[in-house]
C-alpha cells in the first residue's frame, strides 16, 4: 500500500498556474525594505553583540580556555563555551540533508567539546555592548591547544594510519559496528542482479576514477541570529533559516528546554541551498542572552561562513560501466567515498542512490563510504551527493558513446530509466520524465545548431584513451566542443501546514510555514488562487513564525511548491466549502445546491463572484471564513534534467569559456515559469562554478587559505552566457496540478556536461574538479604529467 | 504476501536470500516476522522501538518517514534505504 495517492486532476487549462505574476515579496526586496536578520533592530532594549572565537588549527585538543582578560574589559557581558550546554545524551533529530543528526555532535559543532576538528571550529563566544568590543574581547580569550596531526583528503582519512578524529567512532555496516576506531562512519552497499554476469556480456567496458573538492553553497547572506532569552523563561530567536520549526527543534533539544518555550521568527533569507538547515549561531546567541540578560545579535563574517559552516563534500568515485556494441548497458559498478568533515552524517546515502539513477541497468553494485576528516562538517548543497555521482557516471557514459561511436542522446534514450525501472537501490520508479527531457534536448535549438563552423574541434582526431599531444604555445585560439549530461534528484514530500482568512474585499491572507528561499510564497499563493478561482494578486502570503502556523517541515529537498502547495490546494477546498455554506445561507438553500466554477458561486440564476460573496458575508455579519489544512505527503516527485554545454578552451591559459548553455528539466507543472527558469539557471550557474573554479584550497597545515569571495571564485554574470531553459511537463501523479520539485536537479548535470564538452573540444578527459585553468593547461600541455 | 527486499549487508542473516515474502500489515510486523525467521535482523534494522534513525522505508516505491508504523499491503514491496532530505 502506498501513501502516495493519485491526486492529479488532469486539468489542461489553468487560470493562474503558468502565469507570471509579480512576486509578492518583489517590491520589498528590490527597494531594500525586506527585513533580513541582520537588519533587525529591537525596540526599547540594549542589544548585545556576540562574536565567536575559532580554532586556528585543523585538529587539536583544547587544554584550557581562559576568558579572564576578556571579561575584565568594561562592556563585555558574558562568555560561553561548550560547558554552558547541558549534558546531552546521543539523541537524533530529523533534519534536511542527512535525515537524522546526532545532537551531541551538533552541540559540539556549535561550540567545540574538548577537541577542535577543523580550522574555524567554534570554541567560545563572547557578548559585549557593541560589535567592535565583542571582536576585541574575542581576541583576548586565550585558548591553549595541543595540536594533533590532521587529514583532509577522504582517501587518506580512510587509511589504517590516518589521524583518528573520534576515538569512539566505529564503522556502521547497516546496524553492525566494526570493533576498532576509524574515520569511516558508514559503509553501505546496493546490488541488483549479478555484476559478474553483467560485465561478461559487455562488448566494451569503461572504468574511471573521479575526484571532487569541497565546495560551498556561497549564499550571499552570511548566517545571522538574534536571541532574546526573556525573564519569563521564553526564548525568541530571529534567524536566517531554511526551517523555523527545525531550528526550534534543534535549539530546544540542544538547550534541553521544552519546544513550547522557544519561538523562531524566520526573517527574509539571502540564500540557503541546504546550508542553512543546521544551527550554528542560534543556540550560542541564546546561551549568551541567558547569561547576560540582554538580547544578543550575531552575524558571521564571510571567512567564518567558509570555515565554520557546512560545504558539500569532496569525494572519490570510481565508476565502471559495460555496454553491448548496440549501446545497451549491461552492468555498472561504483565505489564511492564522500567526506563528511568533522562529524559523522554526510550525504553518501543519496549520492550512492543517485549514481546510476538515470539508467535501467540490469546488473549493478554500489559500495559507498561516509568518512570524517578535518574539514567543516558537510551539509547539503542542492541535490546533496548527486552532483559528485553524476560527474563520474555521465563522463563514463560519454566515454562509452565515444568508443561505440554512438550519439550521446540516443544512447541515453536507449538506456533511460522509465516508469517501472527498478533502481539499483531497489524501488521501482513511478511515472517519471527522463525520456521526455532527453527528447526535448534532442529537439532543442541548441542541440540542432552545430558549433561555429570555423571552430576547430579535435573530437574526430584524438582518441579518448590516449594522452593528447602537448599543445605548443600559440597552437590555436580556442578549441570548441559540446557536451551533454543528465541528472536526477529525488525531491521529497513532508509535513506542511497553512491557514487563511477571507477579507471583506475578497482578498485572502495566506499564512504558511515554509521559509521562502526560492519564490515559494508566490508559487504556494498561486496554487491557492487557482483552487479558489481568484487571481494570485488577491492572495497575500505570509511566512509565519513557529507560534503562528502549524508545524511545517523545512524548506529543502525541493518540497515546498509540491507539499505546501498541496496544503494550499486543500486549504482552498476548505475555504470553498465555507464560502458555499455562507452562500447557501444567503440564498436559503443547502450548501450542496450551490455551484462553484471559476470562483463564481451560483444557485437558481443568482450568482456572486468570490469578491462579492466575501463582501456579503461581512455585510451580513456571517461567520468569517477562516480555513486551514495540513498535509504529510510521502515519497519523491523525481526530478530529471539534461544540460547541454558548448565550451571554448584556450590551450595557452587553460581557461574554459562557456559559449552556450541549455538546461532542460521536467517540472511536472511549472506553477510560475519564471521561478522555474530561475531555479534552472541558478542551479546551472552554481554547477558551472563547481565545474570550473570553486574549491576549498588547503595549505600544508590543512587550513583553508581562500576563505573569501575574492579567492573562492564563484561565477559572476560576466562569466556565463544567458542560460537557456526548456521546461518539460510530465505531471506528477501525486499532486493535483502535477507539480514536481525543481530547485535541486539543475545543479547535478553541469560539471559532467562541461567535462564532456571539454573532452569534445580537446580530446582530454578531466576527472578532477574543479577543472580550473591551471589544471586544464597542465593537462593539455603535458606539463607535470 | 508482502515482498521484503533484503539489503546486501543483511543477507548473511537470510542465508543469502535477496528477497523474502513475509506476512505483515505494517513494517513493525514485517520486521518482527523477519526476525523470527532470520534471528538478528531486527537488531540491525531498529534502535529501541523504532526504525534505525539512519534508515527509511520504501513501500511500493514511495519513501516513507513513518518508520515501523508504515502500513504494508498484501502485494507491497518493501525496501530499507538510507535517510536523506535535500538542500
Amino acid at each position: 500500500m502506498s501513501e502516495m495517492q493519485d491526486l492529479y486532476l488532469g486539468k489542461k487549462q489553468y487560470s493562474v498556474l503558468g502565469q507570471r505574476p509579480v512576486r509578492h515579496d518583489g517590491a520589498d526586496k528590490v527597494t531594500g525594505k525586506a527585513v533580513y536578520t541582520s537588519d533587525l533592530q529591537l525596540p526599547g532594549s540594549a542589544v548585545a553583540h556576540g562574536r565567536i572565537v575559532r580554532s586556528p588549527h585543523a585538529h587539536a585538543r583544547i587544554k584550557k580556555i581562559d576568558a579572564s582578560q576578556a571579561l575584565a574589559i568594561p562592556g563585555v557581558l558574558a562568555v560561553v563555551t561548550h560547558d554552558d550546554f547541558p549534558n546531552l545524551a546521543a539523541k537524533f533529530a530529523v533534519m534536511g540533508e542527512a535525515g537524522a543528526v546526532n545532537l551531541a555532535h551538533l552541540a559540539a559543532n556549535c561550540l567545540a567539546n574538548k577537541k577542535v576538528l577543523y580550522r574555524g571550529h567554534a570554541v567560545a563566544a563572547v557578548a559585549a555592548v557593541n560589535p567592535h568590543l565583542a571582536e576585541e574581547a574575542a581576541a583576548k580569550i586565550k585558548v591553549e591547544y595541543e595540536v594533533l596531526p590532521s587529514v583532509t583528503w577522504v582517501i587518506d582519512a580512510m587509511k589504517e594510519d590516518a589521524p583518528i578524529l573520534h576515538e569512539d567512532l566505529r564503522t556502521d555496516e547497516m546496524g553492525k559496528k566494526r570493533d576498532k576506531p576509524t574515520n569511516i562512519t558508514v559503509k553501505m552497499v546496493f546490488e541488483k542482479g549479478n555484476i559478474a554476469d553483467g560485465f561478461a556480456q559487455a562488448d566494451v567496458v569503461v572504468e574511471r576514477e573521479f575526484r571532487t573538492a569541497s565546495v560551498h553553497q556561497g549564499y550571499i547572506e552570511p548566517h545571522a541570529a538574534t536571541a532574546m532569552w526573556n525573564e519569563d523563561g521564553r526564548l525568541k530567536i530571529w534567524c536566517a533559516t531554511q526551517g523555523a520549526f527545525n531550528a526550534r527543534q534543534q535549539v530546544a533539544e540542544l538547550l534541553q528546554i521544552p519546544v513550547s518555550r522557544v519561538v523562531v521568527v524566520p526573517c527574509e533569507i539571502g540564500g540557503g541551498f541546504g546550508g542553512k538547515i543546521a544551527v550554528y549561531l542560534e543556540p550560542v546567541a541564546a546561551l549568551l542572552s541567558r547569561k547576560c540578560g540582554r538580547p544578543v545579535k550575531m552575524t558571521m563574517q564571510r571567512n567564518e561562513v567558509f570555515e565554520g559552516t557546512g560545504p558539500t563534500p569532496g569525494s572519490f568515485v570510481r565508476v565502471k560501466l559495460g555496454a553491448k556494441k548496440d549501446g545497451t548497458l549491461v552492468a555498472g559498478e561504483a565505489w564511492m567515498a564522500y567526506e563528511c568533515g568533522g562529524f559523522p552524517g554526510g550525504v553518501i546515502g543519496p549520492g550512492a542512490m543517485c549514481v546510476f539513477s538515470c539508467y535501467d541497468l540490469p546488473h549493478a553494485r554500489v559500495e559507498a563510504y561516509d568518512v570524517v576528516n578535518n574539514k567543516p562538517h558537510t551539509q547539503a548543497y542542492r541535490a546533496p551527493g548527486s552532483t559528485q555521482a553524476a560527474f563520474a557516471c555521465e563522463q563514463v557514459v560519454d566515454e562509452l558513446c565515444e568508443r561505440l561511436n554512438l550519439d550521446r542522446i540516443e544512447f541515453r534514450l536507449k538506456n533511460a530509466a522509465k516508469e517501472g525501472t527498478r533502481r539499483v537501490d531497489g524501488p521501482v520508479y513511478p511515472r517519471i520524465g527522463l525520456v521526455e527531457v532527453l527528447e526535448a534536448a534532442r529537439k532543442s535549438e541548441h542541440w540542432k545548431t552545430p558549433l561555429e563552423p570555423d571552430a576547430p574541434s579535435r573530437m574526430t582526431s584524438i582518441r579518448a584513451t590516449s594522452v593528447t599531444e602537448p599543445f605548443a604555445p600559440g597552437a590555436g585560439a580556442g578549441l570548441r566542443g559540446r557536451g551533454i549530461a543528465a541528472g536526477f534528484w529525488f525531491n521529497i514530500g513532508g509535513v506542511s501546514s497553512c491557514s487563511a482568512s477571507v477579507s471583506d474585499d475578497g482578498s485572502v491572507t495566506l499564512v504558511e510555514g515554509s521559509t521562502d528561499i526560492g519564490g515559494t510564497r508566490t508559487s504556494v499563493a498561486m496554487q491557492l488562487a487557482e483552487t479558489l478561482g481568484i487571481s494570485a494578486e488577491e492572495v497575500r502570503p505570509q511566512v509565519a513564525d513557529t507560534d503562528s502556523v502549524g508545524y511545517t517541515f523545512l524548506t529543502g529537498g525541493s518540497r515546498v511548491t509540491f507539499a505546501t502547495g498541496l496544503a494550499a490546494y486543500k486549504l482552498g477546498l476548505d475555504l470553498q466549502e465555507q464560502m458555499k455554506d455562507r452562500a447557501a445561507r444567503l440564498w436559503n438553500c443547502q450548501p450542496a445546491e450551490v455551484n462553484v466554477e471559476g470562483g463564481v458561486y451560483s444557485h437558481n440564476g443568482e450568482k456572486f463572484t468570490f469578491k462579492e460573496l466575501a463582501g456579503k458575508i461581512a455585510a451580513k455579519s456571517l461567520e468569517p471564513v477562516v480555513g486551514r489544512a495540513s498535509v504529510a505527503p510521502e515519497g519523491s516527485t523525481n526530478g530529471f534534467g539534461a544540460h547541454i554545454a558548448d565550451v571554448e578552451v584556450d590551450p595557452e591559459t587553460g581557461k574554459v569559456t562557456i559559449l552556450r548553455y541549455t538546461a532542460v528539466q521536467d517540472a511536472g507543472k511549472a506553477v510560475h515559469p519564471s521561478y522555474v527558469e530561475g531555479q534552472m539557471q541558478g542551479g546551472a550557474v552554481q554547477g558551472i562554478g563547481w565545474a570550473l573554479n570553486e574549491e576549498y584550497w588547503f595549505d600544508d597545515q590543512n587550513r583553508m587559505r581562500n576563505a573569501s569571495f575574492l579567492d573562492y571564485r564563484m561565477p559572476t554574470s560576466l562569466d556565463v552566457p544567458m542560460i537557456e531553459t526548456i521546461i518539460v511537463e510530465v505531471p506528477n501523479p501525486s499532486h493535483p496540478f502535477g507539480v514536481r520539485g525543481v530547485g535541486e536537479t539543475p545543479i547535478v548535470p553541469p560539471p559532467a556536461a562541461i567535462a564532456n564538452a571539454i573532452f569534445a573540444a580537446t580530446g582530454k578527459r578531466f576527472t578532477d574538479l574543479p577543472m580550473s585553468p591551471h589544471k586544464v593547461w597542465k593537462g593539455l600541455s603535458g606539463a607535470g604529467m | 504476501m508482502p515482498r521484503v527486499f533484503i539489503p546486501p549487508q543483511l543477507r548473511d542473516l537470510t542465508g543469502g536470500q535477496a528477497m523474502v515474502e513475509i506476512a505483515g500489515a505494517s513494517v513493525r510486523e514485517i520486521v518482527a516476522a523477519l526476525d523470527r525467521q532470520h534471528p538478528g535482523i531486527a537488531e540491525r534494522l531498529t534502535t529501541g522501538d523504532e526504525l534505525s534513525p539512519a534508515l527509511q522505508v520504501s513501500i511500493d516505491g514511495t519513501l516513507s518517514r513513518r518508520g515501523l508504523d508504515a502500513k504494508v499491503a498484501a502485494t507491497s514491496e518493501v525496501h530499507f534505504l538510507p535517510v536523506f532530505g535535500g538542500g
